[in-house]
């Protein structure tokens, strides 16, 4: 009896607990625990916050709540896994696992599950044909953007020639450190300047090895597909053998106050892409203190609102609420499912007067998706940091990568997935 | 009074040397088996395969491995990781190139191409021992991730080097692939499971698993009683390698669906098997089960508990989760240093003698 009745609590615990269903689902796969936690962190609370903003200020979106469920994933693809099968029956409408290694993952499994999968700036770059992923979004910029946009921020600072220039990338050797690679190799073959791969493991505390090349081999510029702990030691490392760090870029992923601030006033002129915009000048910032700061309502306290990763938080949450509200619109009614959602994304159209209207003028690019591309224009920009005064300026405008180069690989690569999964592309 | 073995008469050496001699014992086994079969296809759904049961047999099957090979051989290994990577990547390339040949037979035969793998670094076992021995083995845990992520032929020059497992079936349902079922999953990985425990069960109570425990015991004493060294330790690290890989393939091909060596297969991989086998039980089939499920099973349910339940932030229910797995492996590890296996015999022993105990 008294086994009997062990077993039976043991079930009940191995059960998720069901929310109820009446609302909105939009589950945050968050981590906030583990190597990456520190940059996790502040990721779910700035996703965590835009909702609560709406459920606070709006009630909701179309008059229906939004809940958050959180679920942790330490950045590993097993609990990332977990969490999504945990999730998946409480009607979650859409994930956005802030993990290259668990889109992979979830991929496929969105697929047959029919759950939109969005993927801002992380993931896998060729599902921005829609035609081949049905599923999965990653407005408003993809890594090969990005890698596309760093190579022409150098043409530009040099007089559009960067023949013979050497320029190394140092990556966290995974997924999503390689998946900037191929597009580089490209460039590099068209702008004639040569390209060193340098790769770190993860979680990448130890780079004594890999800036011990980069001071032998003196290349003049670098790029860093860094996350996490990596960031911060590299920047480090890149002080300490005094890199000049105008010449050193990192993605987005590796442009935040806590990747900088280790490394002092060293980490000053440092450069990454981005594509949101960063700082506490935006309206947004005064409802998001009146209703949740204030309140006591925001995640976890508060104590990272207005960082650039916390922003890129509230971005994707920005976008997946404006999904929701195309979709409420396109199928005239509040309760979507997530096919409804499908094809709300699909016909999302940000422009930046809608932008400025949400409080947030020129935030970000405009995004414009449609069923074959589920990318946007992946516009981005440059910013720099000062560590005076440990802040981070934008320093150019959006700017468009090289679709020349890129459409030509996503569409090999798309195809190539395509043809592995068994996938007949969808006319658009 | 209920379990007791008086009444139950063996009349031959067959019956006496059985691996239940209890008849209560046995029928629980029957009855067991029956379920896992006849009952939980039925009831199992998505979550309770991909977060729960898959997992848990899946690591099973690892642990045994390493079982045979700390456990019963006495061969301390740190490189299990590495081998399940082995088995992962071996199933990939072989599904890929003869996409026609049956699934099970990559699986089986990925099991083969660890086997050989684990005795080529099982090699340096004849002439070192204990912490040496340890510690060769975790270089072939850092080597083989390193040359899976190193060498694009090994991900067919994906991009990302990540691999991905293609759809394949067993009896026309696909086992592998996003489109698999719960029942699907979960039964393949009982079948490989109930073989592979009934193997393990028989090789350790054979003449290789007693040459085995002489080496584990004092390898001199059975060098001299006639046990040969070269072939005990590395049909110890072949077998054990066998399970491991196979564990590696069906980890990666019917539960993950797509791996990243580093991640999946990381150094934590092996320390996660390494302490299953020593809260389970070493040298003990049942501890292999009891420990896969301690680690597998433990985290799920303080998750669901404090976050679920509870309703704590997760990241402290996470730091909590942490801390609570750490201090029972220590608890158990103090209070009972043979693990959960031995804690069943002596339940079992108890009961033996309820109500009557001395």
């Amino acid at each position: 009896m008294k086994t009997l009745k062990f077993a039976a609590l043991v079930a009940a615990g191995l059960m998720a607990a069901a929310p109820a269903l009446a609302d909105l689902v939009v589950p945050n796969l968050s981590y906030r625990t583990g190597p990456y936690g520190a940059n996790g962190t502040q990721y779910a609370d700035g996703f965590n916050d835009y909702f609560t903003l709406l459920n606070e200020r709006d009630g909701g979106i179309g008059g229906e709540k939004i809940q958050v469920p959180e679920c942790e994933t330490a950045y590993n693809t097993e609990k990332g896994v977990e969490c999504y099968e945990s999730t998946k029956s409480s009607g979650a409408l859409v994930y956005n696992p802030l993990s290259t290694g668990i889109t992979y993952q979830l991929i496929p499994k969105v697929s047959v599950d029919k759950i939109p999968l969005y993927t801002p700036g992380y993931g896998r770059t060729s599902a921005k044909n829609g035609k081949v992923f049905e599923w999965v979004f990653n407005a408003p910029a993809n890594y090969w953007d990005g890698a596309s946009i760093a190579i022409k921020y150098l043409l530009d600072q040099n007089g559009g020639d960067l023949n013979g220039k050497k320029i190394a990338l140092v990556y966290h050797n995974s997924a999503y450190g390689k998946e900037p690679i191929r597009t580089l190799q490209e460039l590099a073959k068209k702008h004639g300047f040569s390209l060193t791969e340098i790769p770190v493991e993860a979680p990448g505390q130890e780079q004594k090895s890999q800036w011990l090349q980069i001071r032998r081999d003196k290349p003049d510029f670098v790029l860093m597909w860094g996350w996490g702990v990596m960031n911060q030691v590299a920047i480090q490392e890149a002080a300490n053998i005094r890199f000049p760090m105008e010449n050193f870029i990192g993605i987005w992923w590796a442009g935040s106050e806590i990747d900088v601030t280790p490394a002092g006033a060293g980490a000053n002129g440092y450069k990454s892409v981005t594509f949101n915009g960063v700082g506490m000048d935006y309206p947004i910032y005064d409802d998001l203190k009146t209703h949740v700061i204030d309140p006591g309502k925001a995640s976890q306290g508060g104590p990272h609102v207005g960082s650039a990763v916390y922003s890129r938080g509230m971005y994707a949450a920005v976008v997946i609420a404006e999904a929701i509200r195309k979709a409420q619109e396109l199928a005239g009614t509040s309760a979507i499912t997530p096919t409804q959602l499908r094809d709300g994304f699909e016909q999302l159209d940000i422009t930046p007067d809608r932008l400025a209207e949400l409080g947030l003028p020129d935030f970000g690019p405009e995004i414009k998706m449609t069923c074959d591309n589920h990318g946007g224009s992946g516009m981005a920009r440059m910013q720099q940091w000062d560590a005076e005064a440990k802040k981070w300026n934008l320093i150019t405008e959006f700017t468009e990568p090289d679709q020349e180069v890129l459409a030509p690989l996503i569409l090999e690569d798309s195809e190539a997935y395509a043809k592995e999964a068994g996938i007949t592309p969808r006319d658009c | 009074m209920l379990y007791r073995e008086a009444g139950d008469f063996k009349t031959g050496y067959r019956s006496d040397g059985q691996t239940f001699p209890i008849r209560l014992d046995r029928w629980g086994y029957y009855a067991l088996v029956a379920v896992a079969f006849l009952v939980v296809p039925f009831l199992i759904n998505d979550y309770w395969a991909n977060a729960v049961l898959v997992p848990f047999l899946i690591y099973a099957i690892a642990a045994l491995g390493l079982n045979i090979l700390t456990g019963y051989a006495g061969q301390v290994s740190l490189g299990t990781g590495g081998f399940m990577a082995v088995g992962a990547y071996a199933v990939y390339k072989l599904m890929t190139a003869f996409p026609d040949v049956s699934i099970v037979i990559h699986i089986l035969l990925a099991g083969g191409i660890t086997a050989i793998v684990g005795m080529l670094f099982g090699l340096p076992s004849l002439r070192i021992k204990g912490f040496y021995l340890a510690v060769a083995t975790l270089a072939a845990q850092f080597f083989l991730v390193w040359l899976f992520n190193k060498v694009p032929w090994f991900y067919n020059y994906s991009a990302s080097g990540q691999i991905t497992a293609p759809e394949r079936t067993v009896l026309g349902m696909a086992v592998t692939g996003p489109a698999t079922s719960a029942p699907a999953k979960y039964l393949i990985c009982l079948c490989f499971v109930f073989v592979l425990a009934w193997l393990a069960r028989n090789l350790t109570r054979g003449t290789l698993g007693r040459k085995w425990m002489a080496i584990r015991d004092m390898d001199i004493a059975a060098e001299i009683i006639g046990v040969n060294p070269l072939t005990a330790k590395l049909s110890a690290f072949a077998i054990s390698s066998f399970f491991v890989g196979i564990a590696g393939a069906l980890l990666f091909s019917v539960y993950l669906g797509a791996a990243e060596v580093g991640e999946a297969f990381g150094i934590n991989k092996s320390f996660l098997v390494l302490f299953m086998i020593i809260i389970g039980g070493l040298g003990s089939i049942f501890g292999s089960f009891a420990g896969a499920a301690f680690m597998v099973l433990l985290p799920v349910f303080l998750k669901n508990v404090l976050v679920g339940s509870l309703g704590w932030p997760t990241d402290l229910a996470a730091h909590i989760e942490l801390m609570i797995v750490g201090a029972l492996i220590i608890v158990f590890l103090i209070v009972e240093p043979h693990g959960l296996a031995r804690l069943w015999a002596l339940a079992k022993e108890k009961l033996r003698l309820w109500p009557f105990p001395h």
